[in-house]
């Protein structure tokens, strides 16, 4: 039978991949075809999107943007036999997009059932669990420390510095906490990674488990990604019969049980300490460090928190080796990092390449320059908290110590474009605003420090007192860098600082 | 036992969730859930099952954006205000929606069809601008798309 596969992922459906399936199959029903429909997850292809893929003897053939009034045409064009004609795009491997890619992290995603752990397993799923498996606690440790990981979430801590710390506290109730918050604008790859290879994460998180001597885990999802949601419950249902987590993980005896939690709208929950707080059922208020959450973590026992991305990585860094993750990227920026092309670009969508390509070739070769069609005024890398980078910037290589050396961030990997129209005041206003809305509180510079920076932004837009309001920006800036506990307040002063710097026509000047 | 909230579908899920770790955003959620919003009435009953005081489920309710303790509108519609849709328009759309739902974001239509509600990023940059309507979300909501996409609602009464 012929196997049509049509993406569940939100972005696809967002743009009506639902109708596109039901559309396929009430055509195939008409025509009296039978045929086996997959709800994939997506390739990441976003500006394809519904990217419907057939199987066949060659290889899968891809179609798109397929919307649902297309579908009839694609019968007629022999889509079922993969044929040339409407929307065809040939082999969905050859598109350049992704056939220039460096997938570790989604090598898997759009290509299998993401709820099917035969699947997983077909595509070398749980080959890393099977030889962790079979090592001391110690040794995992290592392996993760050789590989060069670092964290994906924000800060890019070396991870095996960090399972390292949770292993050496004596045995007790330890914690797995995987951070699902992705609450940076511009950024979907742990969503795409959740919806699209979900147990790529929950063999990343057992095999911490193994590594710390932890016995529960928790994914701490945000509340904004019901479809993510849905599809973790059933990998998690389906992990547990198999036999891949609970009491007796793939006939080891060993013990790993795992849950999704949810939370609910705050951004600062993305903040460890505040998700920690969270999770224990609290308002998430970030908690001053020491003592790190290594130590006195979740139920303040000692825990693992890993971003999504830092966490999947794991698994593949088993199934492969270290040596062959840290053959990838530059420097101490080893590995790979999907980067997530977003705004105003043509080709929006995951790009995962090793560190050390540049932001220019990741505009132009991929995304294709901007959705209008003018010139990109900005570009802003990190999420909210991320400075504004001009045109001029754009040959910034992507890894760790190019950012930081450009007083930049590249976090999470999101890139959001925006082309000449954009107001960058009114980036820097926004930048002040987020902060108001998301302060957890509990420091002045950052609840009320970000307050007076809208009043301020305010006047100088009025063209009142401008010069004088542009210092006390600064004084402002200087405040919330120096003198708050968290990122949330520390660094919303870089993408308003950045904007002015580069941009000072749109401050007036 | 906790005291009965008046409400038995609620004391049930207090019932149900009150022994997990954390259990207050988990039944918090399922309330929401349920009921469409975090009724004050069943504050007492989930402070007396976790042992915390009323002013601390208050608290916990009031820090989070999802959780509301009035009465939401028939259709909860979420506006993306984050910066991957401005750069694609939201800031306009944000100002259509408002003009011709005759609301703020954050308030309820006066015939209760629909509250508007802002939001921080959906994970749908790459298609921006971008609106969920219930669990479901859109993609490259244009002024005109929107009105589709309400009158639709509308039809739903
Ligand atoms: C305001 C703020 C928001 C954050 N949001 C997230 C988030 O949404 N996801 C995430 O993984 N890390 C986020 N982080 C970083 C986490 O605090 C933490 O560094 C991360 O979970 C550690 O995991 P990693 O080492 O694997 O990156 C945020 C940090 C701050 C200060
Ligand atoms: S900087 Fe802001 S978000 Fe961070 S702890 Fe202080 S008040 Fe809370
Ligand atoms: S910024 Fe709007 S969906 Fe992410």
């Amino acid at each position: 039978m012929i196997t049509v596969y049509v993406p569940r992922d939100t972005t696809a459906c967002a743009l009506g991949a639902d109708a596109v399936a039901e559309a396929i199959k009430a055509e195939a029903a008409k025509r009296n075809l039978a045929l086996n429909l997959v709800r994939n997850g997506s390739r990441g292809l976003f500006w394809l999107e519904t990217l419907v893929e057939v199987a066949t003897d060659k290889g899968r053939v891809a179609y798109g943007p397929v919307n649902a009034a297309d579908v009839s045409a694609l019968f007629d064009a022999g889509f079922l036999e993969g044929k040339d004609g409407h929307l065809a795009l040939g082999l969905t491997e050859e598109i350049p997009y992704l056939k220039n890619q460096q997938r570790i992290n989604f090598a898997r995603a759009g290509i299998i059932d993401p709820l099917s752990v035969d699947d997983y397993t077909a595509h070398g799923g749980y080959a890393g669990l099977t030889r962790a498996l079979a090592m001391q606690p110690q040794a995992i440790v290592d392996e993760v420390k050789e590989s060069g990981l670092r964290g994906r979430g924000g800060a890019a801590f070396p991870a095996g510095i960090k399972w390292q710390t949770v292993h050496d506290t004596p045995p007790q109730q330890k914690y797995i906490v995987c951070n699902a918050d992705e609450g940076d604008s511009g950024t979907f790859a742990d969503r795409l990674l959740m919806e699209a290879d979900p147990l790529q994460l929950i063999e990343g998180m057992t095999i911490a488990g193994l590594a710390v001597g932890a016995t529960q885990g928790y994914i701490y999802l945000r509340s904004e990604y019901p479809k993510a949601h849905a599809v973790l419950q059933a990998a998690l249902a389906n992990a547990y019969a198999a036999g891949y987590l609970g009491d007796n993980i793939a006939g080891s005896g060993k013990h790993f049980d795992l849950e999704v939690r949810l939370g609910a709208g705050a951004y600062i929950c993305g903040e460890e300490t505040s998700l920690l707080d969270s999770l224990e059922g609290k308002r998430g208020m970030v908690r001053a460090k020491p003592p790190l959450p290594a130590i006195v973590g979740l139920f303040g026992q000692p825990t693992v928190i890993n971003n999504v991305l830092t966490l999947a990585s794991v698994s593949s860094i088993f199934e492969k080796g270290a040596a062959h993750y840290k053959s990838l990227g530059v420097g101490r920026s080893t590995g790979t990092l999907p980067m997530q092309l977003a705004g105003n670009i043509k080709r929006g969508g995951i790009v995962e390449l090793a560190f050390g390509s540049t932001l220019r070739s990741l505009l132009e070769d991929f995304g294709d320059g901007t959705l209008s069609g003018k010139a990109i005024k900005a570009v802003q890398v990190g999420g909210p908290l991320g400075a504004y980078l001009p045109e001029s910037a754009l040959d910034i290589s992507l890894d760790y110590e190019s950012f930081a050396a450009a007083s930049a961030m590249l976090g999470h990997g999101g890139v959001v474009v925006f082309d000449d129209s954009a107001d960058m005041l009114e980036q820097a206003r926004f930048a002040m605003e987020f902060c108001v809305v998301e302060s957890c509180g509990k420091c002045t510079p950052c609840r009320v420090g970000s307050t007076r920076g809208v009043e301020v932004i305010d006047k100088i837009r009025a063209g009142e007192q401008r010069d004088d309001n542009l210092i006390l920006l600064e004084d402002l800036c200087e405040t919330m860098e120096f003198g708050s506990l968290c990122a949330m307040g520390g660094l919303t002063p870089f993408p308003v600082r950045s904007a002015i710097k580069h941009f000072p026509e749109d401050f007036g000047g | 036992m906790s005291p009965a909230s008046d409400n038995p579908a609620i004391d049930t899920i207090i019932d149900r969730l009150k022994d997990l770790p954390g259990a207050l955003l988990p039944i918090l959620h399922e309330i929401q859930h349920t009921v469409g919003y975090v009724p004050a009435e069943s504050v007492p009953s989930i402070a007396t099952a976790l042992s915390l005081s009323r002013a601390e489920v208050h608290g916990v309710i009031s820090f989070y954006h999802h959780f509301h303790s009035e009465p939401m509108g028939q259709h909860t519609v979420q506006i993306c205000r984050a910066e991957a849709c401005q750069a694609v328009g939201a800031r306009e759309l944000e100002q259509h929606a408002t003009r011709k739902l005759s609301t703020e974001l954050g308030c309820t239509t006066a015939d209760g069809t629909v509250s508007l509600e802002p939001v921080y990023c959906l994970g749908n940059c790459a298609c921006g601008p971008s609106v969920q309507i219930g669990d479901e979300v859109h993609a490259r909501v244009t002024p005109e798309r929107f009105d589709t996409l309400i009158s639709g609602l509308e039809k739903k009464q």
